[in-house]
């Protein structure tokens, strides 16, 4: 099976303190420190072990700046086959309707069984996956949390409807499917397992590569702008518990206590 | 010389001269146990390499210590002394069996150096020495077999029970001791009986209760006694140095080697693969141990070195608190599954499997704190801790890594700490020091001569914070003049490379090591033992390394720090070795005459201290990970504190104090007990200099008045 999955670079947010600049369009991202996004590597993850039960490849795509390469690598040492870095200063400021057409672009140009995508990322809003599929005119699932291989043409994906109920469906190839966290367990990738790959040969497609026309992507092509950003002011009721761990534990358990959450 | 009775070497039965099977016997038997051994030896062969011959003197002192000396076998007392008594016997009666196998073929044989007045010593020594081993296997097979201490006992998902084994081995001992003593004694009363004076005969020896028992019987039945007792023993000793190398017996000849061989460096991982450079590990194939042929021959001799003695598994607090580790069936496993793959008669058949999911899982191997109780206790010297970093070493090459790792593993590589807090804000504890005491920062380009390594959970968690800068104040007060890394610092590493993942930590290594060298300290005091360890035993070419209660020593020895009497006098406490101070690092003492420095503190010892102490629940990369167990370390070593009367718990090491003080909230023991570091002790007690002559003066006064 023929797997593409698509990953995006993004800042960890378990890893960094996010202060938004000074103008409020943007975060500070001098002190930030970047990986793949967490819904990504369960993608990859899940893809790595369908190609183990069945053979066939798989291939991880990202569209980003050079510094997402690291990302590919991760996901290679993680044991995808092969990276694709789609990168074009023509790209930047793309809103989500570009990056889908811009990855179109990208899954057209292979021979894909399946596609992969995480379910959202930690500062995406969950539309790629979905606008992909559309685009390719292919069958989607979103919030896959289950797959099941059948044969070459058919798959079972399950997803966790809400009130913890589950359902699965079955769903022709090619298809395109969002995977949800805890899908899997995603293995570990070592310092070593990066250095095995650091040599690897990463092939940038461009917009001429990929027969995009630049207008209609990036800044130029967005149709959806960003206008502000910034920490929304608690709201009525909400309230900032202060001081140490441990004081705020007390506070905490005292509140709970108190609303009759805890005896 | 007319004999007594007719020897082996020259008896005939039913027609046959019975020295045929005085020959025979020794033959078959030494030719089946040298194809045994070629057979155990095979493994061995197919293993990792292992230098083990550096420094022969320390070695042959350690193999007459431990293992000639049975030095570690009274720390459990009973089953210690009984083994001393076995282990004497064993070697006493070695020559005496040897005489008893050439007896039967020339007879009268003396081992040379044996003749004369040596002679009849040790034929009265070797008669008690037989008399003391029988005595001792029955008490031995009784205990095993009767009260069955607990100790021995295996868990059904470890496979059979041992104690058959134990007993079947006991019996074949006593059998050889008292064929001997049959064979000597009906000699004697035959010379009795003839008139001819007997070799002397210690009474109450087994010897004389045989001549004793048969003194009234007829020649030939002594005859028939005396060859059949012959024979007997020398079948039992043939079958049981063939029987050794089957099982938990096989100690009795891999142990002196073993002991010989053993590690001797302390608080140092393996490296990767033995010859291999650090700068060269890229070009490694696979990492640590996936199959079983990745063990080094040395652990292999380990595994059959292994007496099942279970004194590792009982001193384990992994398996104290029920996580699904016990050393010793990591031994035995492995034992077992190497007998399995390569069997005695039939086709070797190494496998090439991972052992993770055949006879180990993964949550026993991530359930070891690299706490050592087991090494320190093992009495033949099994290294326990180098094997599971090694299989962690395969785990984390294969990915097999708990998401609960992954994060901290992860942070630790970008950030440079677990918790993936930002670089610059490592030294920001320093904030909250009075200006009286001035922390340099090596980053903005301050020099000093001492480095104080503060490392990750002391540089930013808000609780240990404070013993960054209690230490910090310490070292004011001693009047030494240091400086810290600041951002430049990353996390010593010494976790890292005890979960397995070398080259994040040789990264580690290697940043920190060109940070230190580059402030040109000359010493490098840390508050945190596994720093202390990374750096004095891992890393290399750094200035001297000391842990903050050696500088505390040093300093209250030279005057240059003074401390108040005791704040509380009805305080009474207790201290706790951490594993990287103590059984890792040898400093015992260091932290207690500190303590003791407080004039009017009262003191006592835990049951389990020194390298006895129990550890905590362990420390670095440990805080994440999310074992199964029944309930905490901590919570059992609180207890124990508890139990010796204490009622505050110091600790030389964040990550005991963090597990400390949980463990108190857990056992409920809040207002009870307190747990504080050594360093924020001795910072409470510094003598400024405000307090009156008088009471200073009191300081210098004695020890005597503390418990100790």
């Amino acid at each position: 099976m023929e797997i593409l999955v698509c990953v995006k670079r993004v800042p960890d947010t378990a890893e960094n303190e996010i202060v938004v600049n000074s103008s409020g369009s943007d975060i500070e991202r001098g002190d930030l420190v970047y990986s793949v996004n967490e819904w990504d590597n369960y993608a990859v993850e899940e893809a790595i072990q369908i190609r183990d039960r069945v053979g066939g490849s798989v291939t991880v795509v990202t569209v980003g700046d050079e510094e997402s390469e690291e990302v590919l690598r991760r996901e290679m040492a993680m044991g995808a086959d092969k990276g694709i870095l789609i990168s074009d200063p023509a790209f930047e400021g793309s809103d989500g309707k570009g990056i889908a057409s811009i990855l179109k672009a990208e899954v057209e140009k292979g021979k894909y069984d399946l596609i992969l995508t995480g379910a959202q990322a930690d500062d995406g809003a969950a539309q790629v996956g979905g606008m992909l599929a559309a685009m390719l005119d292919l069958p989607f699932a979103s919030l896959v949390n289950k797959i099941e291989i059948v044969n070459d043409k058919t798959i079972k994906v399950g997803r966790e409807v809400e009130g913890g109920n589950q359902e699965m469906n079955e769903i022709s190839l090619p298809c395109v499917l969002s995977i949800q966290t805890g899908i899997n367990e995603p293995r570990y990738v070592g310092i070593r397992g990066i250095r095995k790959v650091a040599s690897v040969e990463i092939p940038v497609h461009k917009a001429a590569d990929l027969g995009i026309d630049p207008a209609k992507v990036g800044k130029a092509g967005a149709k959806v702008k960003k206008v502000d950003y910034f920490i929304p002011p608690a709201g009525k009721g909400a309230e900032i518990l202060e001081g140490s761990s441990e004081e705020i534990a007390d506070k905490l358990i005292e509140l709970l206590k108190a609303k009759g959450g805890i005896k | 010389m007319e004999t007594a009775l007719i020897s082996p070497a020259k008896a005939w039965v039913m027609g046959v001269p019975t020295v045929i099977f005085s020959v025979l016997i020794p033959l078959i038997g030494v030719a089946a146990f040298t194809y045994i051994i070629a057979k155990r030896l095979a493994p061995l062969v197919r293993a990792k390499p292992d230098p083990r011959l550096d420094r022969p003197i320390d070695r042959l002192k350690a193999m007459l210590l431990y293992a000639v000396g049975q030095y570690r076998q009274p720390r459990y007392m009973m089953a210690g002394v009984l083994h001393i008594i076995l282990f004497a016997g064993f070697m006493i009666l070695s020559l005496r069996s040897i005489t008893l196998v050439v007896l039967g073929i020339q007879e009268g044989f003396v081992l040379p150096g044996l003749g004369g007045v040596v002679g009849h010593i040790y034929n009265v020594l070797k008669d008690i020495a037989a008399t003391l081993v029988l005595i001792a296997c029955i008490i031995a097979a009784v205990r095993r077999g009767i009260f069955q201490p607990e100790r021995y006992d295996v868990p059904k998902r470890y496979g059979k029970n041992h104690t058959g084994e134990a007993v079947f081995v006991l019996m074949l001992i006593s059998t050889l001791v008292t064929c001997d003593m049959l064979f000597e004694g009906t000699y004697v009363a035959a010379q009795l009986k003839k008139g001819i004076s007997p070799e002397f005969v210690l009474p109450a020896t087994g010897t004389w209760f045989a001549a004793s028992f048969f003194s009234d019987s007829s020649f030939a039945v002594l005859q028939r006694v005396h060859l059949g007792a012959y024979y007997l023993h020398d079948l039992v000793f043939f079958f049981f140095l063939c029987f050794l190398p089957m099982g938990k017996h096989f100690h009795v000849i891999t142990s002196l080697p073993n002991v010989f061989l053993m590690k001797l460096r302390k608080g140092v991982i393996k490296p990767v693969e033995w010859g291999v450079d650090e700068s060269k590990l890229d070009e490694l194939k696979s990492f640590g141990v996936k199959k079983f042929e990745d063990f080094t021959w040395k652990h292999m001799l380990d595994f059959y070195s292994c007496a099942d003695c279970g004194r590792c598994s009982d001193q384990c607090p992994a398996n104290a608190v029920k996580r699904p580790l016990s050393p010793r069936f990591i031994s035995i496993k492995s034992r077992d599954y190497c007998f399995k793959n390569y069997p005695i008669r039939g086709e070797i058949t190494p496998k090439d499997e991972m052992l993770i999911g055949t006879i180990f899982t993964e949550d026993e191997i991530w359930s070891c704190t690299t706490c050592g109780a087991c090494e320190a206790e093992c009495p033949i010297f099994i290294e326990y801790i180098d094997k599971i970093v090694d299989l962690r070493r395969g785990m984390v090459d294969e990915g097999m890594v708990p998401q609960s790792l992954q994060k901290p593993l992860k942070a630790i590589e970008k950030r440079g700490n677990p918790w993936g807090k930002m670089e610059k804000k490592r030294s920001e504890w320093v904030k909250a020091l009075p200006e009286t005491c001035e922390v340099k920062l090596f980053e903005q380009g301050d020099t000093a001569d001492t480095l104080y390594f503060v490392d990750s959970i002391t540089s930013y968690d808000d609780r240990m914070q404070k013993i960054a800068q209690a230490t910090a104040k310490v070292l004011c007060a001693a009047g030494i003049d240091f400086g810290i890394l600041g951002k430049d610092e990353k996390d010593s590493g010494n976790e890292v490379r005890r979960f397995g993942e070398e080259m994040l930590f040789q990264d580690l290594k290697s940043h920190n090591t060109e940070m230190i060298r580059e402030t040109g300290v000359t010493r490098i005091v840390t508050s945190d033992p596994h720093a202390l360890n990374a750096l004095k035993n891992e890393y290399a070419g750094l200035p001297p390394v000391e842990h903050v209660s050696q500088t505390i020593v040093k300093a209250v020895s030279s005057g240059k720090l003074r401390l108040k009497p005791i704040e509380d006098v009805q305080k009474v406490y207790t201290y706790h070795d951490p594993c990287y101070l103590g059984r890792h690092n040898g400093i015992y003492e260091d932290p207690r005459k500190a303590l003791d420095a407080i004039p009017g503190l009262r003191r006592v010892d835990m049951l389990k201290s020194r390298d006895r102490s129990f550890c905590c629940g362990g420390g670095g990369l440990m805080l994440f990970y999310e074992p199964e167990e029944e309930q905490r370390m901590g919570v059992l070593r609180v207890k124990m504190a508890q139990k010796a009367g204490a009622n505050v718990i110091v600790t030389a090491c964040p990550f005991c104090l963090v597990n400390m003080e949980d463990a108190i909230k857990v056992a409920g023991l809040e207002g009870k007990m307190e747990a504080i570091d050594l360093a924020e002790l001795i910072e409470r007690h510094i003598d400024r200099g405000e307090v009156e002559e008088q009471e200073t003066g009191k300081s210098e006064v004695n020890p005597e008045t503390q418990v100790a």
